[in-house]
């Protein structure tokens, strides 16, 4: 099976973030991670090859630093990366990334696209569902586990309250995938080697600038959100805040 | 103004909860909205579906067909597309079905798409502005959606205000027959829900919950131990469960359980909406993190900034030293 990973590199999780002066965007002066379910929907590739052969390729769109994401992809197994280099790309709606990824890989032929379910960063979770759309295939989302058939794939989403969906398939699909899908490995110091030798392919804004839109909504401003409730924060050294939180808990809370 | 749909789900024969929050939203887009519901399925539940939705809903538009007696986005897509006008205005509750269902469908009909809106703050001829939030709710943003050929909107469950309004007399409209015959790609087979646990949260009055902050499997010791001093039960959020550090049955969340303890701890959780969504009941949270800026904090009781690892064997500590002193 060949099959695509769409990844994205996000500010790390526990980064305490800052506006920029204008209050439009955050200040980029933090530290990057790969977008967690996308990290997982890598793992399943590398999975599925494993299983049924055949070839994994990485793709994200951003700027140079983004390419630690594919470097790292590599290193754990992915055979090829593409890489659509351009600050501009941070600033594409959902809707034209798709159109973005859709024209760049206009000449290879996937089996499988698979996308992590949203990113931790705007968390619109609808990418790989319009890319999908985009190439006229069918898709499913928020995909928990895949088994291929003959003529398909199997597939098992997440729904609510623990709640789970079975859903057949044809191939090519695209799937989003959920964090927790599987297991993460950890890239080994031969596969950091072996990814210095593999194909990076490098794709500039103006090469796909003809097959993008108008973005349609664009981030006018951003704040810290107004707190709702009364917080009585407790400070000190660890003894000193759990000796006066037991004493909360048994005096006013009356748990103890 | 364009005319604005609300997709209503529903689930063996009861409406679904976001019904009225989705009236609440088209309200707030234009407040001389009359909003029309889209329901669509098979059989005498569905007509029972439209009859409830018509108290609240001037028009319903009903969409019966066989192929639709189980959710399949796929289908449910093809079918709407042929019954919406040009330049809608579509809301879709930003659930799991929502988020399989509205971002194609956007495509299909050629107009922008707003995925998971909490507020909308302003509207100006074909622009409006709402309000979302990203990088897991640390940040709130102000999103300008221009809607001139249409939009398709995901609201997430829980931010509006359901409409309360007199009942109206409303009207089923059954569009099943401009729709016409639907294939798909995708076939549904089954739903099936989650294996129980030994443990089940749902029953306790204190749940000592960890999240990502616990950072192993064998920390997870810690903080059983701090829930037996306690009298409380180990929970916890998303990250912990696809860790595999505890099973599915723990988790507090939309995906997981919704629990309705006294006394929450949240311990290293940062507190996205989705595990905030399964704690109901208004309890006294506690929450420790090293992230001042952690979105827990913004509904906790007490906050407490610091490394759950150090903090929580202290914690630990000193109850049983209490514990000891009271016995004596």
């Amino acid at each position: 099976m060949k099959i695509l990973v769409c990844m994205k590199q996000v500010p790390q999780k526990d980064a305490p973030l800052k506006l920029n002066e204008s209050g439009t965007w955050i200040r980029e002066d933090l530290s990057y991670e790969v977008n967690e379910p996308d990290a997982y929907a890598l793992e399943e590739a590398l999975r599925q090859k494993e299983k049924h052969s055949g070839e994994v390729v990485v793709i994200t769109s951003g700027p140079a630093r983004a390419s630690q994401v594919l470097r790292e992809a590599l290193a754990k197994g992915a055979d090829r990366a593409i890489h659509l280099e351009d600050n501009a790309f941070v600033g594409l709606d959902a809707f034209n990334t798709a159109r973005a990824f859709s024209d760049a890989i206009k000449d290879e032929k996937f089996d499988l696209i698979f996308t992590g379910l949203q990113s931790d960063d705007y968390g619109y979770a609808q990418t790989g569902v319009i890319l999908a759309e985009l190439l006229g295939w069918p898709h499913a989302t928020i995909i928990m586990q895949i088994e291929k058939q003959d003529g398909g794939i199997r597939v098992k989403r997440e729904l609510e309250a623990g709640y789970f969906q079975y859903v057949d398939m044809p191939l090519p699909a695209v799937l989003t995938i959920q964090s927790g899908i599987n297991k993460l490995r950890y890239a080994t110091l031969i596969g950091i080697k072996q990814a210095k030798n593999k194909p990076m392919r490098k794709v500039t804004m103006a090469e796909i600038q003809s097959a993008l839109g108008e973005n349609l909504q664009k981030i006018e401003r951003l704040y810290i959100p107004q707190k709702t409730k009364k917080t009585e924060m407790i400070e000190g050294s660890p003894a000193e805040i759990a000796k006066k939180l037991t004493e909360k808990l048994r005096n006013e809370v009356r748990v103890l | 103004m364009a005319r604005i749909f609300a997709y209503i789900g529903h689930r063996n024969g009861i409406v679904d909860d976001s019904a009225m929050e989705l009236f609440a939203v088209a309200r707030k887009i234009d407040p001389a909205a009359s909003p029309t519901a889209l329901v669509t399925g098979w059989g005498a539940s569905l007509d029972t579906i439209c009859d409830a939705l018509r108290t609240t809903f001037p028009e319903v538009w009903k969409i019966a067909s066989e192929n639709l007696a189980y959710p399949n986005a796929e289908l449910i897509r093809k079918a709407l597309m042929k019954v919406l006008p040009p330049g809608s205005i579509v809301l879709v509750p930003h659930d799991h079905f929502g988020i399989d269902l509205a971002p194609g469908l956007s495509i299909k009909l050629n107009e922008a798409f707003v995925s998971d809106i909490l507020d909308v703050t302003e509207r100006s001829g074909t622009a409006m502005t709402v309000v979302r939030q990203e990088f897991g709710g640390q940040v709130s943003a102000h999103v300008r959606c221009d809607h001139s050929s249409g939009a398709v909107i995901t609201v997430r469950p829980g931010a509006f205000k359901p409409s309360s309004s007199a009942p109206l007399a409303g009207v089923v409209v059954d569009k099943s027959s401009e729709v016409g015959p639907l294939a798909a790609g995708r076939r549904y087979l089954q739903t099936v829900v989650a294996e129980a646990g030994e443990v089940d949260i749902t029953k306790h009055n204190v749940l000592v919950s960890i999240g990502r902050g616990i950072q192993e499997k064998d920390n997870v010791g810690i903080a059983q131990e701090l829930a037996d001093v306690l009298g409380a039960a180990v929970s916890c959020s998303r990250p912990v469960v696809d860790a595999k550090w505890l099973e599915k049955s723990r988790q507090v969340g939309s995906s997981g359980k919704t629990v309705k303890p006294k006394v929450y701890l949240a311990c290293g959780i940062s507190g996205a909406f989705q595990h905030l969504a399964g704690i109901k009941g208004n309890p006294f949270i506690i929450a420790i993190n090293k992230n001042p800026k952690a979105p827990i904090f913004q509904v906790a009781d007490i906050g407490i900034v610091d490394d759950i690892l150090e903090f929580l064997p202290e914690m630990t500590n000193k109850i049983r030293e209490m514990q000891s002193v009271s016995a004596k």
